[in-house]
């Protein structure tokens, strides 16, 4: 039986294209790109180009405002760390409650050390107010960070029309659009975006791959110190290799950005209808009319994601769950619980994210599996009865 | 995901005893939907043996949730009552060949059911003692409750201590800066409420004096070392181990760990913090080490 991969948003398989174009860069093309000889020259072209490739999927201005990292928390951590650096009359940061941890934990850390964070709420859709969000932007705020995409639910943030709320006040703006890159379009040329993180391997590209957005002009320290590569920004020998691959996979989700808004559309908006239309007690999360091609995030009530993901993985099917259980936390995911999302569902939540390598045969498969799997956990759990949840259920010792 | 044994997958895959059972005289509920995991056990108990002829559960929760309640209603079939309140929540781990430590709260649940089923069938009331809270230290499966009851009575000040008391952060290190901050939090209660600190409850940790201005003949030397192994030695013993001295040679000072100490992968870690508490006691840098250090002369 073929495995069906439905973990995308965790990470995505590398194109075999590639691969195939990161090979050389191993055995053959390993020289220093800061070595003057041939070696090194060779390596140089190629990073310029894989620059240029990364610079059109995002619409950049200009190839020099493209930084390579080791991976979006790097990016991140970069992005804010440096606006608080080069503006120390600016002690704000101001975020969301949905952000990835590679936001949070840094800006509970900020916290601990004297910064202020503001961190705009969600509705049970996981929208932002954005009369909350302007009514905190003033002189003290050195950066505001809001991601593009929801990693768990696929909801969009309107950060365009946000970067353009925070420029107005002369704040810099960042997003997180680890999840974005590659599935939605971007052209940061003509919006008021200063910095942008992505991660490779969340778009066909390998792992240790990341990229900051820096916008000309905007204002700069560099996290890590050291030699002079990617003009001073990002000290450290580039991982060319990892850069070329992830040029390429710029290139191919360039010319796939139709098969994901139309395809990819077509078969996660198929999935999650087959399952909702044929299981009792469940529904989608997020802001569905407004959320990535490839997302779906079903709560299950009255049964554990967990369970669940055991289940389906027996099966040869990958998911993932916001589940306590399967983070390792006692909680279940921050992002359903900024969302209200009730108890008896939060724990149930499992998220399908797609992407161009999934076909309807693999959908159609996963449509006849959840439902049996949904019906067995519930019978064996104490909340439920024949086709019902049961009320009278209250243990005296939770 | 998890390292789940094979044992907990079967019982997961294949749950035995699941569903409503007929004719329960003992019924123990636990857990809540918010914890995300909740487990009813149902036993039917004969009256006059006081023997479990039948043990069913229902369980809302995670696969290790499912495996343990599975295991736990196989182990009990056919005790007595009073042999199953024996039952420990290892004995359900150990039974599924381990669970992994954050998972370990899986089997407490199952005993607590269990425990809650007994009292309901003997008509007594099930009071719970059990806080859980967040695992700080995974290597050890220390939770955050604990380290702060230990903090408090023995009034700790150091993550090293914290980890010589509760062996939380022994290992990996990674929650260090967790440890810090139930020290801290501590610290500041404290401070707030403007309490004496309460007496050791533990062992003596003498107090150690601070650094010697004159220097101390051999012999005294010998002695303030001696003490300091004393003081350490109750915690050794705890689990199962012993320290010896065996020898000062100007700064060095050799040590020969017994019993569990001998050979435990924490070996460095115990000797690191007995060399701090020397240097605190002796007011000079020496080094702590096992005798085979020791030059032969």
């Amino acid at each position: 039986m073929e495995a069906i991969y439905l973990d995308n948003n965790a990470t995505t398989r590398v194109d075999p294209a590639v691969v195939e174009a990161m090979l050389p860069f191993f055995t053959e093309h390993f020289g220093n790109a800061s070595s003057i000889h041939a070696f090194g020259s060779q390596v140089g072209k190629a990073l310029k180009q894989a620059r240029e490739q990364v610079q059109a999927l995002l619409g950049a201005e200009h190839d020099s405002e493209i930084i390579f990292t080791s991976c979006g928390t790097e990016s991140d951590s970069t992005a804010i760390l440096s606006a608080l650096k080069a503006q120390p009359e600016r002690n704000t940061v101001i975020t969301t409650v949905v952000e990835h941890p590679a936001i949070l934990s840094l800006c509970e850390w900020l916290e601990k050390e004297g910064y202020v964070v503001h961190k705009l709420k969600v509705d049970k859709k996981g929208r932002l107010d954005l009369d909350e969000y302007k009514s905190l932007l003033h002189d003290r705020v050195a950066i505001v960070s809001a991601m593009w995409a929801n990693n768990e639910t696929g909801t969009l943030f309107p950060v365009e029309q946000m970067a353009e709320l925070a420029a107005a006040k002369g704040i810099m703006f960042h997003t997180d659009a680890v999840q974005a890159v590659g599935k939605v379009p971007i052209d940061l040329k003509n919006s008021k975006i200063d910095l942008l993180s992505l991660s490779g391997h969340k778009l066909h590209a390998p792992k240790g791959i990341g990229v900051l957005y820096l916008r000309r002009g905007c204002r700069f320290r560099p996290l890590l110190r050291g030699g002079h590569q990617e003009r001073g920004r990002r000290a450290g020998t580039e991982n060319s290799a990892s850069i070329v691959g992830l040029g390429v996979a710029c290139a191919l989700a360039q010319q796939h950005m139709q098969t994901e808004q139309g395809e990819v559309r077509r078969l996660r908006d198929k999935l999650e209808k087959g399952i909702l239309s044929q299981v009792s007690h469940c529904f989608a999360t997020g802001d569905t009319a407004n959320r990535l091609p490839n997302t779906s995030n079903i709560a299950f009530e009255y049964i554990e994601g967990e369970a669940i993901l055991l289940l389906l993985n027996k099966l040869g099917i990958a998911a993932s769950s916001g589940s306590a259980c399967t983070s390792g936390s006692l909680e279940p995911s921050h992002v359903m619980r900024a969302m209200g999302i009730p108890y008896t569902a939060a724990h149930g939540t499992t998220r399908f994210s797609l992407s161009r390598y999934n076909t309807e045969v693999e959908v159609d498969r996963v449509i006849a599996a959840v439902p049996p799997i949904v019906a067995q956990l519930r019978k064996l759990s104490p909340y439920w009865k024949d086709s019902a949840p049961v009320s009278e259920f209250s243990p005296a010792y939770a | 995901m998890w390292e789940y044994s094979d044992k907990v997958r079967e019982h997961f895959f294949n749950p035995r005893n699941s569903g409503p059972l007929e004719g329960a005289n003992g019924i123990g509920d636990v857990g809540s939907i918010q914890c995300g995991d909740a487990l009813r056990l149902m036993l039917k108990v004969d009256p006059e043996s006081e023997r479990i002829e039948a043990a069913q559960f229902q369980t809302f929760g995670c696969g290790s949730a499912i495996a343990s309640s599975s295991a736990l209603t196989e182990i009990i079939q056919g005790m007595t009552l009073d042999e199953a309140l024996k039952v420990s929540n290892q004995d359900i781990a150990d039974y599924l060949d381990g669970l992994p430590p954050e998972k370990m709260h899986c089997s407490v649940m199952g005993r607590e059911a269990l425990q809650a089923a007994i009292a309901n069938y003997r008509g007594e009331v099930w009071s719970d003692d059990h806080e859980e809270g967040a695992l700080v230290c995974k290597c050890f499966a220390v939770d955050a409750a604990l380290i702060e009851e230990v903090v408090k009575a023995n009034d700790l000040h150091t993550v090293q201590e914290v980890t010589f008391y509760t062996k939380a952060g022994g290992g990996c290190c990674a929650c260090h800066e967790g440890v810090e901050e139930i020290l801290a939090k501590v610290k500041s209660e404290k401070a707030g409420l403007g309490e004496v600190s309460p007496p050791p409850a533990c062992p003596a940790t003498p107090e150690l004096p601070k650094a010697q201005p004159v220097k101390l003949t051999s012999v005294q030397r010998i002695r303030k070392i001696e003490a300091v192994l004393e003081s350490v030695r109750p915690m050794l013993q705890r689990d199962h181990g012993d320290i010896e001295l065996v020898e000062v040679q100007g700064k060095m000072i050799y040590v020969h760990l017994q019993g569990a100490c001998s050979g435990c992968m924490m070996e460095a870690a115990t000797l690191g913090g007995i060399q701090q508490k020397m240097v605190e006691a002796l007011g000079e840098l020496v080094q702590v080490l096992p005798v085979s250090h020791m030059r032969q002369a």
